[in-house]
């Protein structure tokens, strides 16, 4: 059908026509199974009960303080995580010392870490039965059940994005670019600003553009440290999920829709930055350099 | 060979760097042993061997098994129809496979209970012939299906971009049938890539929390999964047992983690010679 009839090597392994249209069409009915009707299903019952229920569900102030607040600890975390993804990509590619590996492995610990368990863990540091609660008590300082501790959770949940985008491909670049320049008498800043930086940006942009969705779409960890207060400490997820259990089904999809319309132009902003050869290298941070493939000059 | 140059900026990153994983990951985790292990070793064996406990490891670890079965099987068929095949919306799939990363897991805990409740798209097709998914162990299943789905495509698809096509020719030449071929030739390139797909998604599937409380159905003995059990034991303000329970997954996580890099390290050194 599509392959050109005028190609003139042998056909590869799998290529007999009902292989392929077995594979394919398996591929396509499980996919539209199981990825494409959640997503279907979504925007069928958010409008499930007319537009003006929609809308008045996303103007609702309840609704309206959780995509404030969701944006608020975006705003907070994600520029926090960048700096630190790109401290961390600096530090680990661009010198020696002993314990990289290590750190390495430190950085992607969040990664496999049930979001549970990293919400548990910050109320044993900021509750009242932690480290320092009875501490912050006394000095009157809210961290849990606060902006501070949702923004604390979900920055643990989301420390590798950025660096784990930046250090495969800072290791690929090399060092030699920024030795050229500091040995021209560049500063540091002037360096990473002039030199590295250029190098870096898609990957850099695809990292936070992840990184963002996670962090306002994180769930377990911001349930465990929000304390759920309606209209104080919900976020949208938290609030999706407080419609949800109040049986306003309609309700929780009309403010499910705004997140997953976050999610379809994270999607469509990780295609068009793939196209600038950003997330090819986006492999397990330990795969040291990547095969040369994909890395444009 | 080593020419020293030492670039500049290696105290202020290593500082934040240091500061910023100290402060975030490792104090939270570390304060989390701690509350562990204040219970002393009894009463540590005891809350973690519970038959609550147990059960939740089991329906955890089964579901999450089955789930990364199924994504084996699925995630490998989607990357070699990603990769070998050309057909009318192909990109549009590549680009839906992230799906699952996007999008929130509360909404996609919602969204897959709607469809498979009793009444819904799937369920309702599904009830005459008496399967129940929805607030049932297959619940669990489906919920960790779709949230582990893009590890294994996302790990096996560029191993399978850059295999030799001079190595299926060889091996075409002398005869092999395309399944021989497959299991023989192909299978074996890709079973590093696999593995780690399989342990990324397994250990993602272990600790998922979002999607699955939507549609588990949060029975006792039965439906309930070990991340479940731990927040509501901090719901009963029993917060040492929260810690324990806690800190079972989290040793798994570090066992799982362990596995994952022994695993990387042996696919890199298979792809580094090729």
């Amino acid at each position: 059908m599509s392959t050109p009839p005028s190609r003139r090597k042998p056909p590869r392994v799998g290529d007999g026509p009902l292989i392929r249209r077995s594979l394919i069409g398996f591929v396509l009915v499980v996919g539209a199974l199981l990825v494409l009707s959640p997503l279907l299903v979504i925007f069928v019952q958010a409008f499930s009960a007319g537009t003006a229920a929609f809308k008045a569900v996303i103007l609702h102030p309840d609704t309206l303080h959780a995509i404030g607040l969701t944006v608020a600890t975006a705003l907070i975390a994600v520029p926090v995580n960048t700096a630190f993804g790109i401290a961390a990509a600096w530090a680990i590619t661009k010198f020696d010392f002993p314990g990289r590996r290590l750190l390495l492995v430190v950085i992607e610990i969040p990664f496999s870490i049930s979001p549970i368990v990293a919400g548990v863990a910050y109320l044993f540091v900021y509750g009242l039965q932690g480290l320092f609660g009875p501490a912050l008590q006394a000095a009157d300082v809210k961290i849990l059940f606060a902006l501070p501790g949702i923004v604390l959770a979900s920055m643990f949940v989301t420390a590798p994005f950025v660096a784990r985008e930046l250090i495969p491909l800072m290791q690929a670049q090399g060092r030699d670019l920024e030795e050229a320049a500091t040995s021209l008498g560049a500063s540091g800043w002037r360096t990473f600003f002039s030199v590295t930086l250029p190098n870096i940006r898609w990957a850099l942009l695809y990292g936070v553009v992840l990184c963002n969705a996670r962090v306002m779409g994180e769930f377990g960890a911001v349930s465990v440290v929000s304390g759920n207060i309606r209209g104080q400490t919900n976020t949208l997820p938290l609030h999706v999920e407080l419609l949800y259990h109040d049986y306003q089904t309609a309700g929780a999809f009309a403010a499910a829709s705004t997140l997953t319309l976050l999610a379809i132009v994270t999607i469509i902003a990780k295609v068009l930055l793939e196209r600038q050869g950003a997330g090819r290298s986006g492999r397990p941070a330990l795969a040291a350099p990547a095969p040369a493939q994909g890395s444009k000059p | 060979m080593t020419r020293r140059r030492v670039l500049p900026g290696l105290p202020l990153s290593l500082g934040i760097t240091l500061v910023y994983v100290g402060l975030i990951v490792a104090l939270p985790l570390a304060a989390l042993a701690v509350k562990a292990a204040s219970l002393g070793p009894e009463d540590y064996w005891r809350i973690v061997s519970s038959p609550r406990a147990v059960a939740s490891y089991r329906v955890t670890a089964l579901s999450a098994a089955t789930a990364t079965a199924f994504n084996l099987v699925f995630g490998l068929s989607l990357a070699w129809v990603l990769v070998r095949y050309r057909f009318p919306g192909k990109r549009l799939v590549d680009a839906i496979v992230d799906l699952p990363f996007a999008l929130p897991t509360a909404v996609a805990g919602i969204a897959l209970t709607t469809l498979f409740a009793p009444n819904g798209w799937f369920g309702s097709i599904l009830a005459p012939f008496g399967v129940k998914v929805a607030y049932t162990p297959l619940g669990i299943m489906v919920a960790m299906s779709f949230t582990s789905l893009p590890f294994i495509v996302r790990t096996v698809q560029p191993v399978l971009e850059d295999l030799d096509p001079a190595l299926e020719e060889a091996a075409q030449s002398l005869g092999g049938s395309d399944s021989e071929i497959f299991l023989r030739v192909i299978l074996p390139l890709l079973t590093p890539a696999l593995l780690a797909g399989v342990s990324l998604a397994f250990a993602r599937s272990l600790g998922e929390f979002g999607a699955i409380i939507f549609i588990a159905g949060n029975q006792p003995m039965e439906t309930e999964i070990t991340a479940l059990l731990s927040f509501i034991r901090l719901e009963e303000y029993d917060y040492q047992a929260a810690a324990a329970i806690a800190s079972v997954l989290l040793i798994t996580a570090f066992a799982m983690l362990a596995v994952t890099n022994l695993l990387q390290a042996r696919a890199l050194r298979y792809t580094g010679r090729s």
